[in-house]
């Protein structure tokens, strides 16, 4: 008992990391997307999406390669900050930070795209700056867009599991999450046991889904759009 | 004094056209733009708000250069002390109508500005509602006082009223007037209602192809229908009935026949004053005439 809450424990803890470093990371990112045009943008567009075409177990791969010890980042990294990502927590999230990021980023640059800009229009020649219209006018009235990626995001990483396997294994409390227990009892025959984490993952997700539709139909009667 | 020398290349539904404006405009005016649909107006408003960079040119606002093409100077919306009001109202949907309000206070201002400002507009019941709960007149209103609420000594008003019924854009455009006035605002204002310019404007300047056409006051530049435009209809009278309230005319007048009521108020003199085969002249005030293709 005490090890099914604490795999269920460290997923949660993954997912919730996960998705607040995308929400920091992705607002600024989308809203450069949305509202700026310049000549890499197709370029980043593709990178951002990549994941989602991309095998999780080549995307795990190449974070293997690029934090051992033998590449130039792992060196600098044990060298200077001591610091050691291949099968570690840290080395986790940062995986499934990069493999979520189109799950946060597309639907918050979907709800920049569609901001009308009249109401930027408004907000400027009010005074206001690019980072308060940002703030006070455009994030609250794109709360949909903003759940629906805080959402997928912790949903999708719950269920995360190349990534996770390549980078870093399978060490109970650091990087042993559930899709890795289930993968697991289910080689060693025990589908009692594997059914215990995959029906908790089953009824999270399910929920999850329920709550984002109930309130993101609420937040648009708010919003009126 | 507004001096105003601007290019900009502009795609309508009518094709692309070059705007090339030039146009000096007094400190405590209010000034109309009048012309057809895609001939640039709302592009030359934007241009004044710093929305739209022109492609060539200098805008000149009480001697500060806001915009020079040469020079490389394009002041930001947020500097040049601009209030615009669009047609679309624009108003912020997260926020209450106070909210609203509150939002384009001028950094300095006190807030009590904004109890004045709702007062002024008849808005203090509104205060704590929604603008999605709001009619098409009352948002307006709104997104006038906020627009106040920044302080601005240019006020734009594009097309501000043109979604409003007639008695609602009444209400507002004295309400407008009132307030250029007590604030000493210069005002440009968008629209296609020639009564409202005549009403509004001191000067009217039209717009067609891209340029500036015409520009004078509105009485000597545009046409006023109600004092000539009616229509006449003169024919003979070939019967007449007696009916409960009034009486029914019938009239043979350019090949076709009327029958017109009139009650007893709008004949005062008795029925029979009417005789048959007497010249009649209808006449159609243009408030009540319409025109339409058969």
């Amino acid at each position: 008992m005490e090890e099914y809450l604490e795999t269920l424990l460290l997923t949660c803890q993954l997912a919730f990391c996960t998705t607040f470093i995308l929400v920091i990371v992705s607002i600024p990112l989308a809203y450069g997307l949305a509202f700026f045009r310049f000549r890499i943008k197709p370029i980043i567009e593709a990178l951002i999406s990549l994941p989602l075409v991309l095998p999780p177990t080549v995307l795990g791969f190449y974070l293997l390669v690029t934090f051992s010890p033998e590449n130039m980042l792992g060196h600098w990294l044990e060298k200077y900050l001591h610091v050691s990502l291949n099968f570690t927590f840290a080395g986790i999230l940062i995986g499934s930070t990069i493999y979520s990021l189109p799950f946060m980023v597309h639907p918050i640059q979907a709800g920049f795209e569609n901001f009308p800009s009249i109401l930027l229009d408004a907000s400027y020649t009010l005074g206001k700056s690019r980072m308060t219209t940002l703030w006070k006018v455009i994030l609250p009235n794109i709360k949909p867009s903003l759940l629906s990626g805080i959402v997928l995001t912790f949903a999708h990483t719950m269920g995360e599991f190349g990534v996770i396997l390549m980078i870093g294994g399978n060490i109970p409390g650091e990087t042993r999450v559930a899709s890795i227990v289930i993968y697991d009892l289910v080689e060693d025959l025990k589908y009692k046991q594997a059914n215990q984490y995959a029906l908790a993952l089953l009824l999270f997700s399910f929920v999850l889904l329920i709550a984002l539709y109930r309130l993101s139909r609420r937040t648009q009667s708010h919003t009126l759009f | 004094m507004i001096d105003l020398q601007l290019s900009k290349y502009i795609y309508t539904s009518e094709g692309d056209q070059m705007l090339t404006i030039e146009m000096q405009i007094e400190t405590g005016s209010v000034v109309a733009l009048y012309g057809s649909s895609g001939v640039g107006k709302t592009t030359l408003l934007r241009m004044l708000a710093g929305l739209t960079k022109p492609d060539d040119g200098h805008i000149e606002v009480n001697g500060q250069i806001w915009f020079d093409k040469k020079k490389g100077i394009h002041v930001s919306p947020q500097k040049r002390g601009v209030g615009m009001v669009f047609q679309e109202y624009a108003l912020f949907p997260n926020m209450t109508v106070r909210q609203n309000i509150e939002y384009g206070l001028a950094d300095h201002r006190d807030k009590r500005w904004v109890d004045e400002l709702l007062e002024l507009t008849d808005l203090t019941q509104l205060s704590s509602r929604k603008p999605g709960t709001l009619s098409g007149g009352q948002q307006q209103r709104v997104a006038l006082c906020r627009t106040l609420a920044h302080n601005p000594s240019l006020l734009l008003l594009d097309e501000a009223f043109s979604s409003l019924d007639q008695a609602t854009r009444t209400r507002l455009q004295d309400e407008t007037l009132r307030l250029h006035r007590h604030f000493s605002l210069t005002t440009i204002l968008v629209s296609h209602d020639i009564e409202e310019i005549r009403k509004m404007a001191d000067v009217v300047i039209k717009i067609e192809q891209g340029k500036i056409i015409k520009q004078g006051k509105p009485a000597d530049l545009l046409y006023a229908p109600k004092k000539y435009h009616h229509i006449e209809l003169t024919g003979i009278l070939t019967k007449v009935e007696t009916v409960e309230g009034g009486c029914i005319l019938t009239i043979h007048a350019s090949d076709s026949t009327h029958r017109i009521f009139l009650d007893t108020a709008s004949t005062v003199q008795n029925p029979t004053q009417w005789q048959v085969g007497d010249s009649i002249v209808i006449t159609l005030p243009y408030e009540s005439s319409s025109v339409r293709k058969l």
